[in-house]
């Protein structure tokens, strides 16, 4: 009950927000629900399989290249299709790299992931015909719902249309993966996160379920992608660039990894935080990385883990 | 014969780990391996359990190969297997450690937006086999947080959630204190009778669990089957004793049954599946043992 009377009124919060807040704020919203989106699926990856992936900003390009090409080379501009189109060409990419990598773990799988991030990265930028290199591509302005809000200017879009749209995407890829991690599936990667000898003994086959959260991941991260692209309106390389998934890295461990909604407060805080810091202070990874190193000395839970205890049991521990 | 090893030897590198064992498991069976450090124990049970290829040799189960044919495979099959150090899910509850074995037995595992609460079957399931091995009192528990007896109990109680027909336990009770290792004895036979398994095998180097529950022992000694007789005849072999057992039981006990409260039966075939008890949900889990075996 508590946990619907949270949800309930961070929803309404978030439905109000744009009567409430500047624009400059709603259009900061915007990166924080594509990424709570990105890290839904990588904390299945992570916190519920036990799999640290260093690539993941390979999906979140290829979800943003995906929403660039369809719209500036193809023409197509339904964000509906976009994002299933983003989904199928993770699907497509994470089904082979996903089957290699499984099969390693901890340090290994990390570095194996980084280095397919990495491949992806340097095609990118390379292909220059196809990708436009280091410049990128343009991410014209998606249709939603049909609709091509022609007569709203580009911030207006943004902080209204798209801002909901944003919201209606995050709310049912969070209500997808809360039903995921309860479903048996779940409880077969936990066991697999816990103990893969022991899973492996219950009869749970421990490539095959890993295999699965990954896939379930990259399409997470593909769809966030096209999402994370439209506000800029350019997509580039560095989107799949090996720092970028550490970001998200970082944003679950800020979060929590070890909570369901750890990772959306993650990215909350993260990109609020970064605004702040670089408002007054150039250097913001200085900063940032303090802030890492004090979270895994001395708060290994992230802010969830700290506030766990005034939290109904079924948010913290999710 | 449910279970059968023939002249099975296992290599590793120039060391020969199992040279020419041959074994079988009847139905009904309780057989006890035993054997000093490096007879070749853990070697034998990776190669039942098909985690391990035999280099020569063939192990079949219920008349299949399974050599070398995975743990995940052979849980499907029908054997179990629990381990010598105590094997949990630290973050997971008593009740979802036996939920996940029922999912997996019951092939729910790839339902990705099933809820697992409202999959009431399987937490009734779970319930069951937490009861039979005292645990009921404790589902909410993080495994973690249960005391080292009773992660031994879990450890082998998600063995049996999986209703093999048989279940290979390596030591069953080590890291149990003296005093409970009877008593979880007494739980694990009991609930293979309820549970209707059809043999068990353990592994165990506590001679007084080996001589009280055993039906047959095997007896190994350097990679070979050094004797495979029942615990009298064993008692009376005064070579196995000292080269295997290492001493003489009959110098320090008099009795081949020495556990405190030997229940009725535990010996010979008697611990084989009960009529239903009267109880739904035993009499249910026999049942549906009994259906599976008819499929097959």
């Amino acid at each position: 009950m508590r946990t619907a009377v949270t949800l309930a009124v961070v929803g309404g919060a978030m439905v109000a927000l744009p009567w409430l807040v500047p624009a400059y704020y709603i259009t900061l919203m915007l990166p924080f629900m594509a990424y709570g989106v990105v890290l839904l699926g990588l904390n299945l990856l992570f916190g519920y399989t036990g799999l640290v992936s260093f690539g993941h900003a390979l999906f979140i390009g290829i979800g943003a290249y995906t929403g660039a090409v369809l719209t500036t080379r193809l023409g197509m501009r339904q964000m509906e299709l976009i994002l299933l189109a983003a989904a199928l060409a993770a699907a497509l990419v994470a089904a082979p790299v996903g089957a290699l990598c499984v099969r390693y773990v901890k340090i290994y799988f990390g570095m194996l992931t980084l280095a397919f991030g990495m491949v992806f990265y340097t095609f990118l930028l390379k292909f220059y015909k196809l990708t436009g290199g280091d410049e990128g591509m343009r991410m014209l302005r998606p249709y939603l719902l049909g609709q091509s809000w022609e007569g709203f200017s580009k911030t207006a879009y943004l902080i209204g249309p798209y801002y909901y749209f944003s919201l209606g995407v995050l709310v049912l890829a969070t209500l997808l993966m809360w039903r995921i991690v309860r479903s048996p599936f779940g409880l077969c990667l936990r066991t697999i996160r816990d103990n893969p000898l022991k899973a492996e003994s219950l009869g749970v086959s421990v490539p095959r379920f890993r295999w699965y959260a990954f896939m379930i991941s990259a399409i997470y991260a593909a769809v966030g992608g096209a999402l994370l692209a439209t506000p800029t309106g350019n997509v580039d390389p560095t989107l799949a660039y090996w720092t970028h998934s550490g970001n998200i890295v970082f944003m679950v461990l800020l979060g929590g990894f070890a909570s369901f909604f750890g990772p959306l407060l993650g990215a909350f805080v993260f990109i609020f935080l970064q605004d702040t810091v670089m408002s007054v202070f150039p250097y913001w990874r200085l900063v940032f990385g303090a802030v890492l190193a004090v979270l895994v000395i001395f708060a290994p839970g992230g802010l969830m883990g700290l506030f766990a205890r005034r939290l109904p049991a079924e948010v913290s521990r999710g | 014969m449910i279970l059968e090893a023939r002249d099975v030897r296992r290599l590793y590198g120039a060391f020969v780990a199992l040279d020419g064992v041959s074994l079988s498991v009847r139905e009904g069976e309780f057989v006890s391996i035993i054997g000093p450090n490096g007879a070749g124990k853990s070697t034998l049970i990776n190669v039942l359990t098909g985690v391990l290829q035999p280099s020569a040799g063939s192990v079949r189960f219920k008349g299949k190969d399974i050599g070398g044919i995975g743990t995940v495979a052979l849980t499907r099959l029908g054997m179990a297997r629990s381990f010598q150090l105590v094997q949990i899910f630290p973050d997971l509850t008593v009740l979802e450690t036996l939920q996940a074995a029922v999912v997996s037995r019951l092939g729910l595992g790839t339902r990705f937006l099933a809820s697992l609460a409202g999959c009431g079957h399987v937490e009734s399931e779970a319930r069951e086999v937490a009861a039979l091995f005292n645990l009921h009192g404790k589902v909410h528990t993080l495994t973690r947080e249960l005391p080292q007896g009773e992660k031994k109990l879990l450890d082998v109680a998600s063995a049996f959630a999986l209703k093999p027909e048989i279940i290979l336990l390596d030591e069953p009770t080590s890291g149990v204190s003296t005093a409970d290792k009877h008593a979880v004895m007494e739980i694990l036979v009991d609930a293979a009778k309820r549970m209707g398994l059809r043999a068990i095998i353990q592994v165990e180097h506590d001679m007084d669990i080996v001589f009280g529950y055993s039906d047959r022992i095997i007896a190994l000694h350097q990679g070979t089957v050094l004797a495979d007789a029942t615990p009298s005849q064993i008692e009376a072999d005064a070579q196995v004793m000292d080269m295997v057992v290492g001493r003489r039981r009959g110098a320090h006990t008099t009795s081949v049954a020495p556990h405190p409260t030997p229940s009725p039966g535990t010996r010979g075939n008697s611990w084989q599946p009960s009529p239903p008890q009267g109880e739904e949900g035993r009499g249910s889990s026999r049942d549906a043992r009994l259906e599976r075996r008819g499929e097959g």
